[in-house]
C-alpha cells in the first residue's frame, strides 16, 4: 500500500502514551470528521468513552476492534442513527446533535444487513431512496445508470433484490449509498458474508469510486484484510482508543519476528509445553500458534528439535495487526476459534 | 443534479415511501388475497348465516341486521390494512430497510406521514371497493352519500393507521404486535358498535364505546348511510361531534407518531 498524503508519518516511541500517535490528520483544513470526547453508554454500561480523532477528506479510515469494543457504537453514532452522551461529532463541519440533517446530506452508509427492500427490484431501490434525498427526474436517472454500470448490475437493474446472491446484495447496497453523490462513505463490515472473490470484486469498486469522487471512506471492520487496506486504522478495545496509526507504522513498531505454528494435535497443549520447557510465551488464536522471536528463525529451528512430532508447519513472518492489537491492549482481536 | 429544497422534499419523501408500501403490497398476492377476502367472508357467514336469527338487544325496528352490519364490516376492512401496514414497520426495522431511511436527511413527520398514508390508502381503497355491495345489504347510496362516506372511511384509515404506527414503532416482533391487535386494536373494533348498538349492551361496555374514538367514526358512516328515520332510532352522537372526535384523534395519534419516533432517537 503506498503512502497516503493524510497519514501522520512520525513513529511513535514505545513508551510514548497510545492516543499522541495520529490521532488528527496533518492538515487540518482538509477535515472530514471530527470527534471530540465521545462518549455513549447503554444504561449503566459504557460502551465508549472519552474518543478524539479526526478523518481527513479522501481518506480510507479503518475501525478495528472486536466485539463490545465500541467500534460499532461509534460507526452508529456517524451515522447519526445513535446520539452521543457527551462530546461532539461532526461531518464536514455539521455537527451530528446540531444540525442532524445537514450531516445526513453529506452521508452514504452501508449497512452490514443490507437496508434494502426485497420486494422491489434494483432499479426501483435505488429510485426510491433518490427520493428520500430529494433527487429525482434526469438527474437521479443519470446517477442510478452510472452506477449500475459501474457495479456491474445494470443486466440485474429489474430483479428484484430478495432474489439475488449476498455478493450481489452488497454491491447494492453500497450503490445505494453512493447514489446521492455523498463525501463521505460509511460502511459496516463490508465484508462479512462474501466470499473471497465478491470481498475483491467489492474493494476495487470501492477503489475506483474513491479516485473517481474524492470519496472519503470510514469503515468499520474486524477484518485483518480490510484494516491493512486503510490509509489508517483506529484500534478500539473495551469502549476506548488505544491507537490510530498506519497499518505499516503500527506494525513497525512493536517490530520483531513472529512464528506461526499449525500443532498436529492439541494447540493449548503444545503452548503449555513450549511456555514450560523453552520459557517462550505462545498465544492460541485459530486453532494456531503465534510466538514473538526477534530471531525467529533460530527459535525455529529449536522448536522442530524439541517438538518435531507435534508440529505440522512453522511459518515467519512480521507482525500483523492481531499482533499489534495484542501487543497494545494485551488482549487477543479475535476469541480463540472466532476468526473470520 | 436535481436537488429538491424545503418545502418540495416534504412531499417526495412521503411520496417514496408511500409508492413503495403499494408497490410492496401489490407484489404479495396473499395479502391482496386476505384484505378483500376477509370482510367478504365475515359478510357472508355473520350476514347471511345467523344475520336472520340473530338479532342484537337495540336493533332499531323494522332495520335488517345486514344493514347494521355493513357499515361495521368497512370498518374492519380499513382495520385489517392499517395493522398489515403496522406491521410492515416491524418488518421494515428488521430487514434493515428502516434505518436507510432514519438515516437519510428526511424530516421523521414525512416518515410518520408516508408509512401511515400508506397504509391509509391501501386500506380506503379496499373499503371503497366493498362500497358497492352496499345495494345487497338494503343500503341505497347515492353519489353525494358515497363521497361523504368516502371522505369518512379515509379519515377512519389514517387515524387506525397512525395507531397501528404508534405501537408498531416500538415493537420489535410481529408476534409482539399481535397482542396489541389483540387486546387494543380488535376490541376496539368490537366495542365501536359494529356488532351490536350501544344502547342494547350493559353500563361498562356502554361506558366504554363512549370513549372509544371508532365508535364516533362509525357513528358518522351510519347518520351517512341510513335514512334519517333508522337514524333517530338508534341513538348515535350528533354528525359534528362524530366528526371532530374522529379529526381530533387522528391529529392526536399523527402527532404523538412524530414524537415517538423523534424521541427514539434521543
Amino acid at each position: 500500500m503506498t503512502d497516503s498524503p493524510h497519514t501522520n508519518r512520525s513513529t511513535p516511541k514505545p513508551n510514548e502514551a497510545p492516543k499522541a500517535a495520529g490521532i488528527h490528520p496533518p492538515d487540518q483544513s482538509e477535515i472530514m470528521i471530527r470527534v471530540e470526547g465521545l462518549r455513549f453508554q447503554y444504561g449503566q454500561r459504557v460502551a465508549l468513552q472519552d474518543l478524539t480523532l479526526s478523518v481527513a477528506r479522501g481518506e480510507l479510515f479503518g475501525l478495528l476492534g472486536p466485539n463490545g469494543s465500541g467500534k460499532t457504537t461509534f460507526f452508529r453514532i456517524l451515522s447519526t442513527a445513535l446520539r452521543p452522551a457527551a462530546g461532539t461529532a461532526a461531518i464536514d463541519g455539521h455537527d451530528l446533535v446540531q444540525n442532524p440533517a445537514a450531516a445526513r446530506h453529506r452521508l452514504g452508509v452501508a449497512f452490514q444487513s443490507p437496508s434494502l427492500d426485497g420486494k422491489l427490484s434494483v432499479e426501483e431501490n435505488l429510485r426510491y431512496h433518490a427520493y428520500l434525498y430529494g433527487m429525482r427526474g434526469a438527474a437521479m436517472r443519470r446517477r442510478t445508470t452510472v452506477l449500475l454500470e459501474r457495479f456491474d448490475l445494470d443486466s440485474r437493474r429489474r430483479e428484484r433484490v430478495e432474489t439475488l446472491s449476498g455478493g450481489l446484495k452488497r454491491r447494492v447496497e453500497l450503490a445505494k449509498a453512493l447514489l446521492p453523490k455523498p463525501p463521505l462513505l460509511l460502511l459496516d463490515e463490508p465484508s462479512s458474508g462474501l466470499d473471497p472473490a465478491a470481498r475483491l470484486e467489492f474493494w476495487k469498486i470501492l477503489d475506483e469510486m474513491r479516485s473517481d469522487e474524492g470519496l472519503t471512506v470510514v469503515v468499520a471492520t474486524h477484518s485483518m484484510d480490510e484494516a491493512e487496506r486503510c490509509d489508517r486504522i483506529a484500534l478500539l478495545d473495551r469502549g476506548r482508543l488505544v491507537v490510530v496509526d498506519t497499518p505499516e507504522a503500527l506494525k513497525k513498531e512493536i517490530g520483531g519476528g513472529f512464528l506461526t505454528l499449525h500443532a498436529n494435535t492439541d494447540a493449548h497443549a503444545l503452548a503449555a509445553s513450549i511456555g514450560e520447557q523453552m520459557g517462550i510465551q505462545a498465544a492460541v488464536a485459530n486453532g494456531r500458534l503465534r510466538l514473538e522471536a526477534a530471531d525467529g528463525l533460530a527459535v525455529a529451528a529449536r522448536l522442530m528439535e524439541a517438538f518435531s512430532d507435534r508440529i505440522r508447519s512453522i511459518t515467519l513472518g512480521g507482525p500483523t495487526l492481531e499482533d499489534v492489537f495484542l501487543a497494545k491492549t494485551g488482549r487477543r482481536l479475535y476469541s480463540d476459534g472466532g476468526a473470520p | 443534479m436535481t436537488v429538491e429544497a424545503g418545502a418540495l422534499r416534504l412531499p417526495l419523501v412521503v411520496w417514496s415511501l408511500l409508492a413503495r408500501e403499494w408497490l410492496r403490497f401489490l407484489r404479495q398476492r396473499n395479502r391482496i388475497i386476505g384484505a378483500l377476502g376477509t370482510p367478504i367472508v365475515f359478510w357472508v357467514v355473520f350476514g347471511s348465516g345467523f344475520g336472520r336469527s340473530f338479532r342484537p338487544p337495540g336493533l332499531a325496528e323494522g332495520m335488517d341486521y345486514l344493514a347494521y352490519f355493513y357499515p361495521g364490516m368497512l370498518l374492519l376492512v380499513l382495520l385489517f390494512t392499517s395493522i398489515f401496514a403496522s406491521i410492515s414497520i416491524i418488518e421494515d426495522r428488521n430487514t434493515g430497510f428502516l434505518q436507510g431511511v432514519l438515516v437519510a436527511p428526511v424530516p421523521r413527520l414525512a416518515i410518520v406521514l408516508g408509512k401511515v398514508l400508506g397504509g391509509a390508502t391501501l386500506g380506503f381503497i379496499q373499503g371503497a371497493l366493498l362500497l358497492p355491495l352496499a345495494p345487497l345489504a338494503g343500503i341505497a347510496l347515492n353519489f353525494g352519500q358515497v363521497i361523504a362516506i368516502c371522505g369518512q372511511m379515509f379519515l377512519i384509515a389514517v387515524t387506525l393507521s397512525s395507531i397501528g404506527f404508534l405501537f408498531a414503532w416500538r415493537t420489535d416482533s410481529v408476534q409482539g404486535f399481535h397482542a396489541v391487535m389483540n387486546l387494543l386494536l380488535f376490541p376496539m373494533w368490537l366495542l365501536s358498535g359494529a356488532f351490536f348498538p350501544a344502547s342494547g349492551a350493559s353500563i361498562w361496555i356502554q361506558a366504554v364505546m363512549a370513549v372509544n374514538p371508532l365508535a364516533y367514526g362509525l357513528a358518522a358512516l351510519r347518520r351517512v348511510m341510513y335514512p334519517p328515520e333508522i337514524v333517530a332510532n338508534l341513538g348515535l352522537v350528533g354528525m359534528a361531534p362524530a366528526m371532530i372526535v374522529l379529526a381530533a384523534t387522528t391529529a392526536i395519534a399523527l402527532a404523538l407518531a412524530v414524537l415517538v419516533v423523534r424521541k427514539s432517537e434521543a
